[in-house]
């Protein structure tokens, strides 16, 4: 097994907000190995993006503070690093697409100078140089005519174009670890599948690491290789893509994969996961999962379980497979 | 009564692009051109294809909320483009409409037992005395609690908002209603909550459902026969379990062939189509699909493929077919 590059220990994110303190990220561990693909899933507001955004030290404050736990990139803490240490790993080592590719590239520069940023501060390129390298990623991510398209704005340039040029910002300075947050989700499903395997090329040919967020069951299936499910700030379970499909462990992870439909299985009527998922401000101690699980027990209502280990890759937070609930 | 509810005949739905200090008309964005099609009471017709392909401003002029550009849409018999505003207006409860995007259709302002039952009041279909009872029923029916009447739209959640935007439909006890991605914007376990509850809906009132998405897993499930659309036209349109096992159509294998499938275990021939949609202000000559066609001809890049049956109520546009 290779080497870990990127190591989440207890990490606690929180928003203070007027209603009360939001734990969008409640001690989440686990860790990215060198040329992996891991996939964070899981439902709008379970706290993934705010995992990538702390990797990255980009929580706005206030009201968002990162108030415990460490994040290990290469072995060295980021979260007690100063801030002009961060900002050459930030975009340099570790870089980052975003979901919107129409409201993530600055409407008033050209895509070429967006490019050329990074390169230019992070490298010792000049200008002219930065240029060439620049045309080049353009054509790497698989757009033609590169040396027109660097001089144009991103208006000029449809939705699966804009996002391709975010992934050719994100690959210039050859980052160890590439985060993209839902870099699909608002493409068309054929550029959707242009992207994906762009992503899953580029990442074949610089052996870098992917921390891929989606909610989308069908695209970790194709691009994971280790799956991280989040539910309501925690991590639930953990474990090998083929594991989690085959074997999922957590009642959570179970209700997801039935809940979605699937070409060619049709069913009469879907599984349903009862209910929606908590208010993230005052979450007691309990799982917070119970009140819509159809194992619930006594326990859990009373206390949260932990992350334990489960198989040789796998883990899970549920009472059914420890103490008195388990068989 | 007869069994068809709908029939679409050559709509066509043009843009006007305006240009100029006079804004003197340049052209047009023909974002339905010349669908046809008809349906059957109690069934769902799924209307699938890609972001500008057309589909919602064809199932917006379909129930009138556009006027049409050419072309016919009977409804039970009846041209609705044609009807003077008295008799559409009357016709306008069993038609009904329910948008993509729940947070933006309803109005933040008036609490949600009043916007359920607006047009109830407005049709002159209930008194004012009845309506909060009727209201009530509705959201029982729909899945919400009475405490919910009082509340302002902020206060839901998106399933829940997408269920009153349901609600507000179904209060009007329409016959037909257009669904406009009704479950694109929830997260998977409060898709499969709306799915079921639009299938249970169909089933107690024999409702009929033009269901427009992208998301072909959704279709396949929910719906009975299913269109394709490409650049404001159908190119193959048939019953679900016909298209999702013998689609004919190239862009149809394509479409089917890019929906990740929730199975690490399966690798799958996958057809990859270059570049993005062209602009429907400026389709392509030909076939409108050959510019992205693994398979096209010569004879795709100059001649409009026809729309034709090719197999029992298995209608494609292609050449090569």
């Amino acid at each position: 097994m290779s080497s870990t590059l990127v190591e989440f220990r207890n990490l606690k994110t929180y928003f203070y907000t007027e209603a009360g303190v939001v734990q969008a990220v409640n001690d989440v561990s686990f860790s990215i190995r060198a040329g992996e693909t891991v996939c964070i899933v899981g439902e709008s507001g379970c706290g993934k993006s705010i995992t990538a955004m702390s990797l990255m030290r980009l929580i706005a404050s206030p009201p968002g503070k990162i108030v415990g736990g460490e994040i290990l990139f290469e072995g060295r803490d980021l979260l007690k690093i100063k801030e002009s240490e961060m900002r050459m790993i930030r975009g340099n080592e570790i870089a980052m697409i975003f979901q919107e590719p129409m409201t993530s590239l600055n409407p008033v520069l050209t895509v070429g100078d967006q490019i050329m940023e990074p390169l230019i501060e992070h490298t010792l390129l000049s200008k002219s140089e930065a240029r060439k390298k620049a045309i080049q990623l353009i054509e790497q991510v698989g757009i033609p005519r590169a040396d027109q398209i660097i001089d144009s704005y991103p208006h000029e340039l449809s939705g699966g174009m804009r996002q391709r040029i975010m992934i050719a910002i994100s690959l210039s300075c050859d980052p160890k670890l590439l985060i993209a947050d839902e870099p699909t989700t608002a493409l068309d499903v054929t550029i959707q599948a242009q992207i994906l395997d762009l992503l899953r090329q580029l990442k074949k040919d610089r052996n870098m690491s992917l921390m891929l967020i989606t909610h989308d069951l069908g695209v970790v299936a194709e691009m994971a290789d280790y799956v991280v499910v989040m539910y309501a700030g925690k991590v639930i379970e953990e474990g090998p893509v083929k594991e989690i499909f085959k074997n999922p462990r957590h009642p959570y992870t179970k209700g997801l994969l039935l809940a979605k439909p699937v070409i060619g299985q049709r069913k009469e009527r879907l599984f349903t996961i009862p209910g929606q998922v908590p208010n993230p401000i005052g979450l007691g101690e309990n799982c917070h999962y119970s009140d819509r699980c159809e194992h619930a027990m006594d326990i859990c209502r009373a206390s949260q379980p932990a992350l334990q280990k489960d198989g040789a890759d796998s883990k899970v937070a549920c009472w059914l497979y420890e103490g008195e609930g388990a068989k | 009564m007869s069994d068809v509810i709908l029939e679409v005949k050559d709509l066509k739905k043009y843009f006007p692009i305006r240009s100029g200090v006079f804004q003197r008309t340049i052209g047009h964005v023909k974002a339905v051109d010349q669908i046809s099609f008809t349906m059957k009471r109690g069934e769902t017709l799924g209307l699938v294809g890609e972001s500008g392909c057309g589909k919602s401003t064809a199932g917006r002029t379909i129930i009138r909320l556009y006027d049409k550009t050419e072309g016919h849409v009977l409804y039970n018999g009846r041209d609705i483009h044609q009807l003077p505003p008295k008799e559409l207006r009357k016709l306008r409860p069993k038609m009904q409409y329910v948008f993509q995007d729940p947070f933006s259709s309803l109005n933040p302002r008036v609490k949600v037992g009043e916007a359920i039952g607006e047009a109830v009041v407005d049709h002159g279909l209930c008194s004012k005395a009845e309506i909060r009872e009727k209201v009530l029923e509705v959201l029982n029916i729909c899945g919400l609690a009475p405490y919910h009447y009082d509340r302002y739209p902020h206060e839901f959640s998106g399933g829940q908002r997408q269920r009153i935007g349901i609600a507000r439909a179904l209060i009007l006890q329409p016959d037909f209603i257009v669904l406009d991605e009704p479950v694109s914007a929830l997260d998977v376990s409060i898709q499969a909550q709306i799915i079921n509850l639009l299938s249970d809906l169909q089933q107690q009132q024999n409702l009929t459902y033009l269901f427009i998405s992208h998301d072909l897993s959704v279709v396949e499930h929910i719906c009975s026969s299913v269109a394709v659309m490409y650049l404001g036209s159908i190119v193959e349109m048939a019953s679900r379990d016909e298209l999702f096992k013998n689609p004919l159509h190239p862009y149809t294998k394509a479409l089917l062939s890019a929906v990740p499938i929730p199975d690490p275990t399966i690798t799958r021939e996958r057809i990859f189509l270059k570049g993005d949609i062209p602009s429907p202000a400026n389709p392509p000559q030909g076939c409108k699909f050959h510019t992205r066609c693994p398979v096209a001809a010569d004879r795709c890049r100059t001649e409009v493929p026809v729309y034709r049956e090719v197999g029992p109520e298995h209608h494609v546009a292609c050449h090569l077919v």
